[in-house]
């Protein structure tokens, strides 16, 4: 295994704000498959945001094939890392099929139209997403869950190799979540994709994820495998609930909470 | 796909022309176009009036709708135009005051008027930036909502200064308040679109950074677009193309929030050629709207515009967000 992402001891305030990430370290395997989880506040989404280079660390560093994400040229960087955001807000009534051609962006020139290979691209993406039937409809008309499989589709598009996932599911119902983690673990196998995906449904994350890295106020609580997180003890310590209990019943682990 | 974007540019590109052949047409001086070039009446009419206050209304559409079509984008909201940026009332407020104050002199041929339009403008849109810039950020909502307030602050020291000048003046100072196109001579054509076509081609040439922010900010961040430096060279560019265009033809309403919801398809360059046909239309409407005289474009873009806005959003009914 190969690391692509390194995080050295990545400290986030927000400006005038509170500390969000406290010194966490952390790397990234190609061909695997990370669930970040977490109560809310913990500082999951601004990790994830952090990885895909939208806020940049105030105290240490995180490399993308060894060298510091801020000194990837943009363009190039995006080959490589593409990040599905919880929501959208478009408020334009592009065409589905646009927004998942706008992930060719970083891979198409400068000037000029895509070329058929985009389009194939983008047509292939909306049928691994599963909204290849939303293609000619306008996203503003579509709903969370739709939209979801559309920036998705998008973030697929974009054909990189880390791919950062805020909440996809929540909006998912049960056939597309597992669509989408049979699309996940595929890409994983033939392509050697790295996935980074915030989640909740820990249920997912127990038979579906390579690994899990726990976070609590800001700082890594726990990682490792699943079976290896999953234990009532630490999930009461990170979730603040004495109540969770689990059980692992062949490769699946139960998650409840006791009365 | 290219195939249809060949036609639509097609289609617009007609329309352009046959507006542009209606508008030299209509007036309320009937122009004999066989002897254009040898009676020297009407050679003068279509030359010295007719011909620039056409090119005039081609170029302040054409840029007017482009800048509303790049804002948007700009700032997600279907409802920017010039006019939320402050500059519109910024213009007017530079003209009225130099109106006001009787300053009649031309500096290198250019009356004195325009030169105080362009920098009431220019200040205007310096003043939004600095309101809304935090460190070294500007924060595109903070930049929306000072520009609407400096706009109406504007234009009620517009109103001010109407009100207290004498009459003559303040005919002179609702002009630009309402925007018209009337021009003497080639010059002040040949001036604008010496600022302007470089504008526009540098607007054209963000499209598609303009096109990923439309869709979301962080999107357009992770696909590569440096969102903060677009932000500011497209605001600069816009700033500058309304600077001129209001010290031209007066603040000019609704072309810049209609014209681009109109066009689907490639919006920048759509907008463009749709903005230019609009306000030439517009304009030879309202010379030959009344039986004697003729009312400011302004006045019909407003009249016309906003319906059309109203009813286009009704039709629309995806921009659920607003």
């Amino acid at each position: 295994m190969t690391a692509v992402m390194e995080v050295r001891h990545v400290e986030y305030t927000y400006p005038g704000g509170a500390r969000a990430i406290g010194d966490v370290s952390l790397s990234l395997d190609s061909a695997s498959l990370t669930a970040l989880i977490g109560s809310n506040g913990s500082g999951k989404s601004t990790l994830i945001r952090l990885l895909a280079g939208l806020l940049r660390p105030t105290a240490g560093e995180i490399l993308l094939d060894g060298l510091a994400l801020e000194d990837w040229q943009p363009r190039l960087r995006a080959r490589e890392i593409a990040y599905m955001p919880q929501a959208t807000t478009t408020v334009f009534p592009f065409r589905a099929i646009d927004v998942v051609l706008s992930g060719r962006t970083p891979h198409a020139p400068r000037f000029g139209f895509e070329s058929e290979r985009d389009r194939a691209i983008a047509n292939e993406a909306l049928e691994a997403a599963g909204a290849a039937h939303l293609a000619e409809r306008s996203v503003t008309a579509l709903s969370g869950g739709e939209k979801q499989m559309v920036i998705l589709a998008r973030a697929l598009a974009q054909q990189p190799r880390v791919l950062l996932l805020d909440e996809p599911a929540a909006a998912l119902d049960l056939k597309h979540r597992a669509e989408l983690m049979r699309t996940l673990a595929r890409l994983r196998d033939t392509r050697g994709l790295s996935v980074v995906m915030i989640t909740h449904d820990l249920q997912l994350t127990g038979s579906l994820f390579d690994r899990i890295v726990a976070l609590r106020c800001g700082k890594v609580a726990a990682q490792g495998r699943p079976e290896e997180i999953l234990q009532s003890s630490l999930l009461a310590e990170i979730y603040d609930d004495p109540k969770v209990r689990t059980q692992r019943i062949g490769d699946q682990t139960m998650v409840w909470i006791d009365k | 796909m290219k195939a249809k974007l060949i036609k639509a540019m097609a289609i617009l590109t007609a329309i352009l022309v046959v507006s542009t052949a209606v508008a030299l047409v209509v007036g309320s001086q009937k122009i004999d176009f066989a002897r254009v070039l040898s009676d020297p009446f009407s050679r003068t009419l279509f030359f010295r009036l007719r011909l620039p206050r056409v090119l005039m209304g081609l170029t302040i559409g054409a840029s007017l709708a482009v800048t509303g079509a790049s804002l948007q984008a700009l700032f997600r909201n279907p409802l920017a135009d010039p006019y939320t940026l402050g500059i519109s009332g910024g213009g007017a407020l530079g003209a009225s005051v130099a109106i006001a104050l009787g300053w009649g002199a031309r500096v290198a041929g250019v009356p004195l008027v325009f030169l105080a339009s362009f920098a009431g403008a220019m200040l205007a849109a310096t003043l939004v930036r600095t309101i809304a810039r935090t460190g070294a950020v500007i924060l595109p909502g903070a930049l929306l909502l000072s520009g609407v307030v400096v706009n109406l602050v504007s234009l009620a020291a517009v109103l001010t200064i109407q009100y207290v000048a004498d009459p003559n003046s303040s005919l002179e100072i609702l002009r630009w308040m309402v925007g018209s196109l009337d021009v003497i001579g080639m010059a002040p054509v040949g001036y604008m679109l010496v600022l302007l076509v470089p504008s526009w081609l540098a607007l054209l040439a963000l499209s598609r950074q303009l096109n990923l922010l439309a869709i979301d900010e962080d999107t357009a961040a992770t696909l590569g677009v440096n969102v903060r430096r677009v932000e500011m060279v497209v605001h600069t560019i816009c700033s500058l193309i309304v600077g001129v265009t209001v010290a031209m033809g007066g603040a000019i309403g609704f072309v810049g929030l209609i014209v681009p919801h109109a066009v689907r398809l490639m919006v920048l360059p759509g907008s463009l050629l749709l903005g230019a046909a609009f306000l030439v239309l517009a304009d030879a409407l309202g010379r030959s709207a009344l039986p004697s005289g003729e009312l400011p474009v302004g006045a019909i873009t407003g009249l016309l515009g906003g319906p059309a806005f109203l009813w286009l959003l009704r039709r629309r009914k995806q921009y659920a967000a607003m």
